[in-house]
């Protein structure tokens, strides 16, 4: 299986290079991707470069563009796709139909992914973006078991990609408009979700209160760490119950699973982090490569469960969704 | 029928689980009583409920085109499992009733035939309808968190489409293959026992600090605000919008759509319509902030977006 990691500057993608990846992913700096924060992503100059030496190192750039196109303003994307097929990425990671349409069309040779910003739960779904725009891989939301997993593999007509470290989204990709609803900014449409532009905190007493637009998300007390509030991590209150209603502040890491999804016939396993700084990237990449034995030859390495532990999020972690019992 | 100006008015599938008796009656009393021209039926959040009303669907069909309604049947928004993609393939296997596309999988099965497409798909843009369009769509619902500028845009760029906009109801904001409803009751999907029967209106979530945020409807989380576009009802129709979505609440649903119908048709003024809705739906918070390119749980006057820049 191929090993995909994230990068979000030229330096995360050198170490991700470095680390051993097969193929590092990234996007341009503005809204046409799904990790659209201050500071985050590559100009056009930074991937030219990483494209090189990455190529150089027989490592892969696949190019994020997975936002949906603003009507009236569709040129921001369709240029974002000429721009990454002129610089030679090796393939474009797209949501929005029109957009597929459009790289299908203009460039035809550079390989078109479905991202996991299009929600693709099934073959029916998958056989869709083949037949239209010869999407060669398909990164599957994370709402699937591990059997569903293997059972949408074995009758896709293309490849599949799955996410097994990092965050970890609740409900269905791309289909999701709760940070719009508290703050008019989406994934969908801007590459946002919960925007640190509408985060805030305040002291309450002894309390720590987040909020997000007008929304308070959480309240920790002092023996606490204040966590970003991420809308589907927050506490609410429903019914009689408080508390985490959605999900806990948890990371995916579902390393346990590889044995499954590599008999399953998945073609790749991604780690979700363009956000995150360069000792995530290689730390991860180092030990994802490890699990899946090096090389390619050899034996796998015992994975230091603990580093992974503390890389991620709210130091707990979860198999998420490839475990049915998560629903 | 209703007038034959003004754009039509749909009656969005009834997204939470109604007891069956409740269910049907309900869409008899549309059937015999409402304003509207097209009802959409079916179980569009989730594929467990289907049982509940699967044997009541022909018979409340044949009610309302009785009643001189067109009818779609909606297909599910989230398939994952095998028996979703059965339930999907037979579903879109029907002849003689319009089906309307929720997923993309349903899309596909339906293509080269004339279909509708739900507003849980993905149309951000006219590039993205006309490649449904090219396919057989023939009407999109399009996505609710939209705002004007880019529903203009669409009409302008795909022509010969009939775009509908949500325009009441709890907005479905996003949708999961956990169920956060059965897990506050103590339950999970597996062993739900169908406790989302228990809030036909959705589950108010409210923020720690007791503000009211968010719905739960099995597995799907809506807006704990009533989308509210009637005052908005002109600048839609200025934009070219074909038909205006209804999505069945708790409260009386013959009432709304003539309030709509009337301000579509203009004969009641938009501030006194919304009044209206006031009354009709009791104790619900409105909202039009998506449209208006701003958080969706916000209430914007329409005179504020008149008066705005261009």
């Amino acid at each position: 299986m191929e090993l995909i990691c994230p990068a979000g500057t030229l330096a995360a993608f050198r170490d991700a290079v470095d680390a051993g990846a097969d193929a590092v992913y990234c996007g341009f700096r503005d809204e046409t991707n799904a990790r659209n924060f201050p500071g985050l992503n590559l100009t056009r100059d930074e991937l030219a470069e990483a494209i090189l030496y990455a190529g150089s190192r027989n490592v892969k750039t696949f190019v994020a563009i997975n936002t949906f196109m603003r009507a009236g303003g569709e040129a921001l994307w369709t240029v974002a796709v000429d721009d990454a097929a002129a610089l030679g990425a090796n393939a474009l990671i797209l949501a929005d139909l029109g957009l597929l349409a459009y790289a299908a069309e203009r460039h035809p040779e550079v390989r078109r992914h479905l991202s996991v910003q299009a929600g693709a739960a099934n073959a029916d779904h998958i056989d869709f973006v083949v037949e239209a725009f010869g999407v060669r891989r398909v990164v599957l939301p994370r709402v699937l078991t591990v059997a569903e997993i293997a059972a949408l593999t074995r009758t896709a007509r293309c490849e599949t990609e799955v996410f097994v470290f990092g965050g970890l989204c609740v409900m269905e990709e791309g289909r999701c408009s709760l940070s719009s609803y508290a703050t008019g900014l989406s994934p969908n449409m801007n590459g946002m979700c919960s925007p640190a532009s509408h985060v805030r905190y305040r002291r309450e007493g002894d309390e720590t209160v987040s909020g997000l637009g007008d929304f308070t998300i959480n309240r920790f007390s002092k023996t606490e760490a204040a966590g970003y509030p991420t809308l589907c991590k927050g506490r609410f209150a429903a019914g009689d119950e408080r508390g985490y209603i959605f999900e806990d502040p948890v990371t995916l890491d579902a390393l346990s699973q590889i044995d499954a999804l590599a008999a399953a016939g998945v073609a790749a396993l991604k780690i979700e982090g363009r956000q995150r700084g360069r000792a995530y990237v290689s730390r991860v990449v180092t030990e994802m490569r490890k699990a899946l034995g090096g090389g390619g030859d050899g034996p796998p390495l015992a994975v230091e469960r603990g580093l992974l532990d503390r890389l991620s999020e709210g130091q707990h972690t979860t198999t998420g969704a490839f475990e049915k019992r998560w629903r | 029928m209703g007038p034959t100006h003004g754009p039509r008015l749909v009656l969005g599938p009834v997204l939470f689980l109604w007891e069956a008796p409740v269910w049907r009656d309900f869409y008899f009393r549309i059937a015999d009583e409402a304003d509207v021209d097209c009802v959409v039926l079916g179980e569009v959040v989730c594929s467990k409920r289907q049982h509940f009303h699967d044997a009541l669907v022909d018979e409340v069909a044949v009610r309302l085109q009785a009643g001189g309604k067109a009818v779609r049947l909606a297909s599910l928004a989230l398939v994952t499992n095998e028996r979703e993609v059965r339930t999907t393939r037979t579903l879109c296997a029907r002849k003689g009733i319009e089906v309307e596309a929720e997923d993309l999988s349903a899309h596909h099965l339906l293509r080269d035939r004339p279909h509708a497409i739900g507003p849980l798909v993905n149309v951000y843009n006219g590039m993205a309808a006309r490649v449904l369009a090219a396919r057989g769509a023939r009407t999109i619902c399009l996505p609710p968190e939209l705002p004007l500028a880019s529903i203009e845009a669409i009409v302008r760029d795909a022509p010969g489409i009939d775009f509908e906009v949500f325009a009441f109801g709890r907005i479905p904001l996003a949708i999961s293959a956990r169920c956060a409803h059965a897990r506050v009751k103590g339950k999970t999907k597996d062993t739900c026992q169908f406790v989302c029967r228990d809030d036909p209106d959705g589950l108010p979530v409210d923020t720690l600090d007791g503000q009211h945020f968010l719905a739960l409807n099995g597995v799907q989380t809506m807006s704990y605000t009533c989308q509210s576009l009637l005052a908005d009802v002109p600048a839609l129709i200025e934009a070219g919008i074909g038909g205006l979505r209804l999505s069945p609440q708790r409260c009386d649903m013959v009432g709304v759509a003539e309030t709509f119908r009337r301000v579509a048709a203009g004969r009641l003024d938009p501030s006194e319509g919304q009044a209206e809705l006031t009354t009709l739906y009791e104790g619900a918070s409105f909202s039009n902030g998506f449209l208006h390119g701003e958080a969706g749980h916000r209430l914007v006057s329409a005179t504020a977006m008149a008066d705005g820049p261009d």
